[in-house]
């Protein structure tokens, strides 16, 4: 067996002497989908911009298909087949729908750099049929900037996936949207990972989204990882439902 | 030793004159993010406001009193164009408001000569400050000593104003969040006019508080404006005590820097500013911007290359523009070819801050270091036109590869200060280096040769270079080079998330910009046939910036529509009016508010300007 | 598309004008009418009562004399730019003008690409004549040499060994700096300069620099700043007690333009140029000065003398020519002797330069007005290098 997709080993993380992130380590295989859970600021932001190398770790190891990523920048991190989304979407507002999925497509080809050619007539089948993937072949030439929120969060994973990732890190990928279209988008992403062997790792605060499509689901609080299983047997962790008390989201949402 | 105490004491004097100008502009600058390109005019108004009061009232009264109504009065006119003028514009695209401070600043130039008269002023001494006092041996006037006093005392009294005061504290959340402030109820609108006035008043005062030791003249504007710009932004942006310790750093040095290089007034605050930005990106009080103003990227339609019809009008245009010389004189094609160049010139900044996003203060930086390069190339190494004008296009994109390398490092208003203070440094060597640039007597008899030399030859090659080149530009616009430049300019984020390195593209588009603004620079040498360090100045890179703001900044292109319609409107007003300036700043003041996007970005938009159609919901920050 | 009609339509505009009349003579004349109102307007003053007097005494060689007049904003590009307006779309005859140093070099640059006659006013750098000179640019006002040189004179006459320097810092400022230093040691070996200031011209922080100079413990100073700096430095000065026991030399600071704004502020027993109005009593500066102030009610200041005295002669040359070919007229100027408010004056047929001289006195205050006292005018002839060493600076053309 090859290494495992993704290796984290003892990441921590500290500012300015609060303890972000303490000693955590997992591992996700390819095609697995990994949920990263916990109350407001557990850390779950910090751990995963230190993944991709957006925040630089204090300590600890962050292999991905075996290579250590120390030092390596979010470009960098990319360019090993990471896609990653955001929490508020990111995407750039001035292009169309597919020039959005194309940038992604021409980065991931190293054609950025050419001076000529006209850059929307370049890797459009490829862009169009990403976009078909998340269902939105129809808006492809709609300006960026009038899409709704829920269409944006699509767009998003159309362009994560522009690099034929490997791994895939969700930040919170539905946040901000309806609750249907969160059910929607994650058997989607759930999909798609399933039939590329995409590994996912994704946080999130919406139970149902969680435990419906995670196979396994970890939980941060105060910075350490207190529970790792399977969604059932972390639901039922004592220490989990403690941590979770005081918000209520693991039990009104969780049992519905 | 005494004399350094004295020195010292002399350059603490400027620094609060300095610091009471700079106060203000911080205040207008960190809260409504407007580039007050205004502030010297205030300033100056104040002053000339100042002399006619204390002429008129007597005593010491009189005199301080003339001093403080000066103050509230000009700050009144700065509550009125806020209100009537940039009131109108705060949601047009970034730095929009810097083009019609820019118009006001052109009016208030001419107004003050129409008004008081073409000969410098001297004020009334302060009565009470008369005499000087005797300190270690040495005279210090005791104006001097007042200043010393005052501006700590200004600078108490505006911590206490956001401290203390219900204002204030609105005044500084806005600092940090416009947004929020709104959210909060709070009427913005009269909090902006509150500040506008404030700062408006503090620059009033300042030039009023110098009627005792300087001369009243209609140039103390400019000779101000950039300087409080270069103090604000080294103390950090916002911040007011910043302000006030970047001008004790600025007058010091320059009080003791004179003892040993006599010539270093002529740099030195640009060098400052230019070290401090290399080390500390945000200024050395200053925090990191959040990121441009939201909304209007979100505005911005997908840019599409020319249609089949848009080429053809195009290409009957150039058709048309390449017929000149069957119907014009020679004054006609050398317009014609200066107007080309202004085009190209201008286009070249567009890239860099339509595509780009990021607004260079000193482009004409490259600009001037083409006419160098060119003139250079052709009076000391004898070489031909087309060599030479290779050469200073060469030069222009080694400067541009040098300067951006550091620029690109900062961002915002930072990143176009430092480009405006490597300007100033790439001036003054040119000014400062007789034995090679002929100092201020310039490099002469750069003509073209011959063959080149009819109007009608020098305008087809200008206008053929023009059109290559801003065909050119507009290709890259279109490249994945140039997909790649708007992807860093809408989200830096997701552009590095998607394999794009931000330094590394906003590098190469500063060289690019740098190269056919260089190339526009040569052939403007040859069309003048002498190069001085003007072609170089301040002056000339902020005719770049309102080039590509009265076209409209979210264009691919506009630049060109606004080149043509400002650099003909200069020439036409200069032909036929001494008061060029008085009409032109209203001409620009009128189109800034027919065009809130720019001539050609509002002609495009069918929509209503400000309808922010389907907009993103304004998202809550992670931390 | 719209771009394109935009730009058409601009340059139409510019494409309409005047063209020269039957039975006009045209000088085209350029200045820096808006940046510089405080000198410009006296001048224009000064030449449009030339122009009034020589067309009322029946115009040159019968034609009526009339000058177009541009303004350069200050810019030695945009001076190129009206220089072709005046010449290819109001024809005129030949180019007069300009204020600024660099600008009349451009402009003499640009006469000499365009083979027209050009004659400069008020430009003072040296190389005008000398090092940039050509055989299509002629210059009236005594030039920074010749300012120096008078100054220098007097200079050599105070006791004072140990000299400082203020000027502004560009060409106009170095070189009457460098020219003084090298004539006035000339005559007074013994004399020790013992430092300089260079303050940006305009941008004067005169406090620090009075200090400075102050620490040289010079015994005499040399100013050459002009403008609002000299009213600073005064100003600074003046409280600081720097010019206490010291002698001061100063360029052009008799000048109304720069001596009137000090008012009572003026410092008193500074040897300066300048132009005491008040005191001239020759005829020649009685009718220019009475027609001036009959047509303007108010006093002549130095520009008017330039503005009139340059129109003037170059009528004078028009005249002697007999038509306005450029060879012709250039043949002509050589050597060509005309009136002025100022007495009688030449252009130097070698290398162009009129000498037309200036006043030399003490400032003094008078009912709280700043004044040029104890004043004679030295002729410009006497203040020239020798003909070998202007031959040896002059390019040949």
């Amino acid at each position: 067996m090859s290494a495992p997709l993704l290796q984290v080993e003892h990441l921590s993380k500290s500012y300015g002497g609060v303890q972000a992130v303490r000693d955590v380590s997992f591992t996700l295989r390819a095609g697995e989908i990994l949920a990263l859970i916990g109350p407001n600021g557990a850390g779950k932001s910090t751990c995963f911009n230190m993944l991709n190398g957006q925040v630089r770790r204090d300590s600890g190891r962050v292999l991905i298909g075996g290579r250590d990523t120390a030092g390596l920048s979010p470009r960098r991190v990319w360019a090993l087949g990471v896609g990653r989304t955001f929490q508020i979407t990111a995407t750039f507002a001035s292009m169309s729908v597919r020039e959005n999925v194309q940038v992604g497509c021409l980065s991931h080809q190293g054609a950025l750099g050419r001076l000529a050619g006209y850059a929307g007539a370049r890797a459009r089948e490829e862009a169009e049929a990403l976009l078909a993937l998340v269902g939105m072949e129809d808006a492809a030439e709609r300006p960026c900037g009038e899409l709704a929120y829920g269409d944006l969060k699509r767009l998003e994973l159309a362009v994560a996936l522009s690099n034929a990732p490997g791994l895939l890190l969700m930040d919170e990928p539905t946040a901000g949207m309806a609750p249907a279209d969160r059910v929607d988008l994650m058997r989607l992403v759930a999909a798609i990972a399933r039939e590329r062997r995409i590994g996912i790792l994704f946080t999130e605060h919406d139970m149902d989204v969680v435990f419906e499509h995670a196979d396994r689901v970890m939980v941060l609080d105060r910075g350490r990882l207190i529970a790792e299983g399977a969604p059932e047997a972390v639901r039922r962790d004592p220490l989990v439902q403690r941590t979770y008390l005081g918000e209520g989201l693991l039990y009104e949402k969780g049992a519905a | 030793m005494d004399f350094l105490v004295v020195q010292f004491l002399t350059g603490l004097a400027g620094a609060s004159s300095l610091f009471l100008v700079a106060s203000g502009l911080s205040i207008i600058f960190g809260v409504t993010r407007i580039v007050n390109f205004a502030h010297g005019a205030f300033y100056m108004l104040g002053a000339y406001a100042a002399y006619s009061l204390t002429e008129r009232w007597e005593g010491a009264l009189g005199f301080w009193g003339g001093i403080v109504a000066a103050a509230i009065g000009v700050a009144a006119v700065g509550a009125l164009v806020e209100v009537t003028l940039l009131r109108r514009i705060y949601r047009a695209p970034e730095l929009f408001q810097l083009l019609a401070t820019f118009g006001v600043t052109l009016v208030v130039q001419d107004l003050s000569i129409i008004l008081w008269g073409p000969e410098d002023l001297v004020g009334r001494r302060a009565p009470g400050f008369r005499s000087s006092i005797s300190i270690l041996g040495q005279q210090v006037p005791s104006y001097d000593l007042f200043l010393i006093a005052l501006g700590p005392l200004v600078l108490g009294l505006i911590w206490l104003l956001f401290h203390r005061t219900r204002f204030g504290v609105l005044v500084r959340a806005a600092t940090q969040d416009r947004d929020m402030v709104a959210a909060l109820g709070v009427n913005q609108r009269w909090l902006f006019t509150g500040v506008f006035a404030l700062g408006v008043f503090l620059a009033a005062l300042g030039g009023a508080l110098q009627l005792p030791r300087d001369a009243v003249s209609h140039t103390m504007d400019l000779r101000i404006i950039v300087e409080v710009f270069v103090v604000v932004v080294i103390g950090g942006l916002g911040s007011v005590a910043g302000a006030y310790v970047a001008a004790l750093i600025v007058a010091e040095l320059n009080a003791f820097g004179i003892l040993v290089l006599p010539q270093v007034s002529l740099v030195l605050v640009f060098a400052v500013m230019a070290i401090v930005l290399v080390v500390r990106p945000y200024g050395l009080f200053g925090r990191p911007e959040g990121p441009p103003r939201t909304g209007t990227a979100g505005l911005i339609r997908p840019w599409r290359p020319f249609s089949g019809g848009e080429r053809i009008a195009v290409a009957v245009g150039l058709v048309a523009a390449a017929a000149l010389p069957l119907v014009g004189g020679s004054y006609l094609l050398s317009v014609g070819a200066e107007i080309a160049i202004f085009c190209l010139f201008a286009a070249s900044l567009q890239l860099l801050m339509s595509a780009g996003g990021i607004a260079s203060f000193g482009h004409a930086a490259y600009f001037g270091l083409g006419s160098y390069g060119a003139a250079l190339a052709a009076k000391t190494l004898g070489w031909p036109l087309p060599a030479a004008l290779a050469a200073g296009a060469a030069l222009g994109t080694a400067g541009a590869a040098l300067f951006g390398w550091f620029c690109v490092r900062l961002s915002g208003v930072y990143f176009a200060m430092l480009t405006l203070a490597f300007a100033q440094i790439a001036w003054s060597i040119a000014f400062q280096w007789t034995s090679v640039t002929g100092g201020d007597n310039g490099i002469l008899g750069i003509w073209p040769p011959p063959w080149a030399g009819s109007p009608a030859a020098f305008y087809w090659i200008a206008l053929a270079l023009a059109a290559g080149g801003i065909a050119a530009l507009r290709v890259i616009a279109f490249s994945p080079f140039g997909y790649a430049l708007r992807a860093v300019r809408d989200s830096a984020l997701k552009a590095e998330a998607v394999g794009i390195s931000r330094r590394a593209v906003q590098w190469t588009a500063f060289v690019v910009a740098g190269g056919f603004a260089a190339l526009a620079g040569a052939l403007f040498a040859y069309l003048k046939g002498s190069v001085f360090p003007d072609n170089l100045a301040i002056p000339l890179s902020v005719d770049g910036l309102v080039m590509v703001l009265l076209g409209g900044v979210e264009t691919v292109t506009g630049a060109v529509v606004g080149a043509v319609l400002f650099r003909a409107l200069t020439i036409v007003l200069m032909s036929y009016t001494d008061y060029s300036k008085l009409v032109l700043g209203l001409l620009v003041v009128v189109l800034v508010v027919a065009f809130p996007k720019g001539v050609v970005g509002s002609l495009q938009g069918l929509r209503p300007p400000w309808r922010r159609a389907a907009a993103p919901p304004v998202a809550v920050p992670a931390r | 598309m719209r771009q394109v009609m935009v730009g058409l339509a601009a340059l139409a505009a510019l494409a309409g004008g005047a063209h020269a009349q039957q039975g006009e003579i045209r000088i085209g004349e350029i200045n820096s009418y808006s940046g510089l109102p405080a000198f410009t307007e006296p001048y224009r003053k000064g030449w449009q009562l030339a122009v009034e007097e020589i067309n009322a005494a029946g115009g040159v060689n019968g034609k009526t004399l009339v000058v177009v007049s541009k303004d350069d904003g200050g810019k030695p590009a945009d001076a190129v730019t009206a220089a072709n307006e005046l010449l290819s779309r109001d024809k005129v005859d030949m180019l007069a003008g300009a204020f600024f140093s660099h600008i009349g070099l451009a402009l003499a640059d640009f006469a000499k690409q365009k083979q027209v006659f050009y004659l400069a006013g008020e430009p003072l750098t040296d190389a005008i004549v000398w090092s940039a000179g050509n055989k299509y640019t002629f210059r009236l006002r005594p030039s920074n040499y010749m300012q120096a040189a008078m100054l220098a004179d007097e200079a050599a006459k105070l006791p004072a060994k140990r000299w400082a320097t203020i000027a502004p810092n560009y060409e106009y400022g170095q070189s009457a700096v460098k020219v003084f230093k090298e004539l006035l040691s000339k005559k007074r070996p013994d004399i020790e300069w013992v430092g300089e200031q260079w303050p940006p011209q305009g941008k004067i922080e005169a406090g620090p620099v009075v200090q400075a100079v102050a620490a040289m413990r010079p015994e005499a100073i040399l100013n050459v700043t002009f403008g609002p700096d000299l009213v600073k430095l005064v100003r600074e000065g003046n409280s600081r007690g720097l010019f206490k026991d010291r002698s001061v030399v100063s360029f052009l600071t008799g000048e109304p333009e720069y001596i009137d704004p000090l008012k009572e502020e003026t410092p008193e027993g500074w040897i300066v140029t300048g132009y005491p109005w008040n005191t001239i009593k020759t005829d020649a500066h009685n009718a220019f000065f009475k027609a001036y102030e009959a047509k303007y009610k108010d006093y002549p200041r130095l520009g008017s003398v330039v503005g009139y005295a340059l129109v003037k002669s170059a009528a004078a040359i028009m005249t002697k020519a007999g038509s306005t070919d450029t060879d012709k007229m250039i043949a002509a100027a050589e050597g060509l002797a005309f009136e002025t408010p100022f007495g009688p004056a030449q252009f130097r047929a070698i290398d162009h330069q009129a000498t037309l001289g200036a006043y030399v006195g003490k400032t003094a205050v008078k009912d709280g007005k700043g004044v040029m006292v104890d004043s004679v005018y030295r002729d410009g002839k006497d203040f020239l290098p020798s003909d070998a060493d202007v031959k040896a600076m002059r390019p040949a053309n």
